[in-house]
């Protein structure tokens, strides 16, 4: 059997295993639903009133942001979830297995990738409850979503990359949010670029999670608040994006795999 | 007889300390081997070069007629290990992590679940098959977890620690469990820090500090490598102990030792109670009066404290 197809078989077995957590431990799912209901709230109604974009209201151009936001700060579940694994010796024991190597990797970053799908969804009705609008037809916002959650998925595999890295749960949550804070918020994700001082915005204008919001906010129709022009990133942020996402894949997984590996409870 | 693990010289630096030395080992097939020494003497570590976890710095194994470096796929299929912690996923029931690994194991979709079932039965888990396994006791997760590491039949099976944390009604579970299993003729490998647990269950004991094997041999072997049996002879009167020297020294082997404070004088002896009848009608002859008496065999950790100078107790410290 090829390794792709041994990868993918073994890796729906851990699939299941990690699914079976969220049936059995519910209130895991509760929790990270609530917070990113908390922040579409927060921020409509606390930052609404003071930011004003071009050609739309705040709370249509926040939403695509605090999704990517949102999936960003939910990419360190994956690394909370091998640093568990490790923790615990389910590393060792998958290790002295005989099965793919790629696995576990593809069975966690699959199941943080279906969590992320209900996030998403939870997300979605609450913003339309608060006066978010998808204008531009179905399609346009299947694509979105895809750009979205291709975009999680990709951030998944550094965030694995860190898991496998790091001694406990403790430390993988917190080097988790090192980097996922400036990555999402040097972006156009709750205030439109073109406000921010020049080093920050030529940064901004580059960063994977402008080009996801960004056309995540073209593609439902929203405002994406004037963007500036003149440059590929925001004048092709669909495609941008799809590039950074398959990047960061090309770079990650072979880098998360081979660490993987190595990786053994200390 | 072929042996299923050989290594030789194996050499395994953390940083700058040195967790194997150049360690030499081989168990044939169907044996049981106890690896046994205290914490950080490098039995976890042994553990994980030979079960592909862990790459050694030089040296070389084989596990089963597999390179530990270049077969390492192959050897996997036909180990089985149980780490120190017990493995198991907690939010998993008994039989959805038994099931697990026999997919894992590649046995395909039908097999992994007749395999669980009867390893559940085995293993006296049938009545908490379908409770998740968070809410087993420290011995049944010890089980579950034995009971993972012989999903896939291995030939060599690796146990590391198998009873520590437990009970002690866990550990005599876990002593009869792992007893029934080597009488079925696989060759395992355990580690313990435990003397007895190695005296009950190996055929062999390799004795390890500090990352090298300082003493190989069955029980009894390493026990007599101590000089055998001792006359222990614990009098009444500080007076008496004098001449309770004399008469040890007409009955023993060597020259009789005494402590110095508990009145006990001890001496190597060969031949049993007889000896023992001989010496206390002598002691009684020359109207020395006896408080306790008997013949004791040298323990395991005599054997350790001999090898190496030290006890076997090491509290706390790492593995």
């Amino acid at each position: 059997m090829s390794a792709v197809a041994a990868a993918v078989r073994d890796g729906m077995v851990i699939t299941k295993r990690n699914l079976i957590k969220i049936k059995r431990v519910p209130d895991l799912l509760v929790f990270t639903t609530i917070q990113p209901i908390m922040f579409v709230l927060l921020f409509a109604y606390v930052f609404g009133g003071a930011i004003s974009v071009e050609g739309g209201n705040y709370r249509e151009f926040l939403m695509a942001g605090i999704f990517a936001q949102t999936l960003g700060f939910g990419s360190t579940i994956t690394a909370t979830g091998l640093a568990d694994d490790m923790q615990k010796g389910m590393v060792d024991r998958f290790r002295s297995l005989p099965m793919s190597r790629a696995a576990v990797l593809i069975g966690r970053t699959t199941s943080d990738l279906l969590g992320n799908v209900i996030v998403v969804t939870v997300m979605s009705l609450c913003g339309l409850l608060i006066g978010w609008r998808i204008r531009n037809g179905v399609l346009n916002a299947v694509a979105a979503y895809a750009l979205l959650l291709l975009f999680a998925y990709s951030l998944s595999w550094i965030s694995a990359l860190i898991g496998l890295s790091v001694r406990s749960v403790e430390v993988a949550n917190n080097a988790g949010f090192l980097w996922v804070f400036p990555l999402t918020f040097i972006a156009n994700t709750f205030v439109p670029i073109k406000t921010l001082p020049t080093v920050l915005r030529v940064i901004a204008e580059w960063s994977p999670v402008t080009c996801v919001v960004s056309a995540a906010r073209d593609l439902f129709g929203n405002s994406d608040g004037g963007r500036p022009t003149g440059n590929f990133a925001t004048e092709h942020p669909a495609q941008m994006s799809l590039i950074w996402s398959l990047a960061i894949m090309a770079i990650f997984i072979p880098l998360a795999v081979r660490k993987y590996k190595k990786s053994t409870a200390r | 007889m072929t042996d299923a693990i050989v290594a030789t010289g194996l050499v395994k630096h953390y940083g700058s300390v040195k967790a194997l030395d150049g360690l030499d080992l081989r168990v044939p097939e169907g044996t049981v081997m106890a690896l046994l020494g205290p914490n950080g003497a490098g039995k976890t570590t042994t553990v994980r070069v030979l079960t592909t976890l862990l790459p050694a710095d030089s040296g070389d194994a084989t596990v089963a007629g597999f390179d530990v470096r270049r077969e390492g796929a192959r050897l996997r299929e036909v180990i089985g290990l149980s780490g120190q912690y017990a493995a198991v996923d907690e939010n998993l029931t008994g039989f959805e992590n038994l099931d697990m690994v026999g997919r894992l194991y590649q046995l395909g979709k039908s097999k992994a679940k007749a395999r669980a079932t009867e390893l559940l039965e085995r293993f006296d888990l049938v009545e908490a098959a379908n409770r998740p396994a968070k809410t087993y006791s420290g011995g049944m997760r010890r089980r579950l977890d034995l009971a993972g590491s012989l999903v896939g039949r291995p030939k060599v099976l690796f146990l590391d620690e198998p009873t520590t944390g437990l009970d002690p009604r866990g550990r005599m579970e876990m002593w009869d469990v792992i007893g029934e299993l080597v009488r079925g003729g696989t060759t395992l490998l355990l580690t313990t820090q435990y003397l007895e647990e190695a005296d009950r269950l190996a055929d062999k004991i390799a004795v390890i500090d500090t990352g090298k094997v300082i003493a190989l041999g069955t029980s009894d072997e390493l026990k007599s490598e101590l000089g055998g049996e001792r006359l222990e002879v614990t009098v009444s009167q500080d007076d008496e102990v004098s001449r309770a020297i004399d008469v040890l020294a007409g009955v023993g082997l060597s020259a009789p030792k005494t402590d110095g404070y508990s009145r006990t004088v001890s001496v190597a002896v060969s031949g049993g109670p007889p000896t023992l009848i001989e010496a206390l009608r002598q002691l009684d002859e020359v109207g020395v009066k006896v408080v306790d008496v008997g013949i004791h065999r040298p323990t395991l950790d005599d054997v350790f404290l001999s090898l190496t100078g030290r006890n076997t107790t090491t509290e706390g410290d790492a593995a």
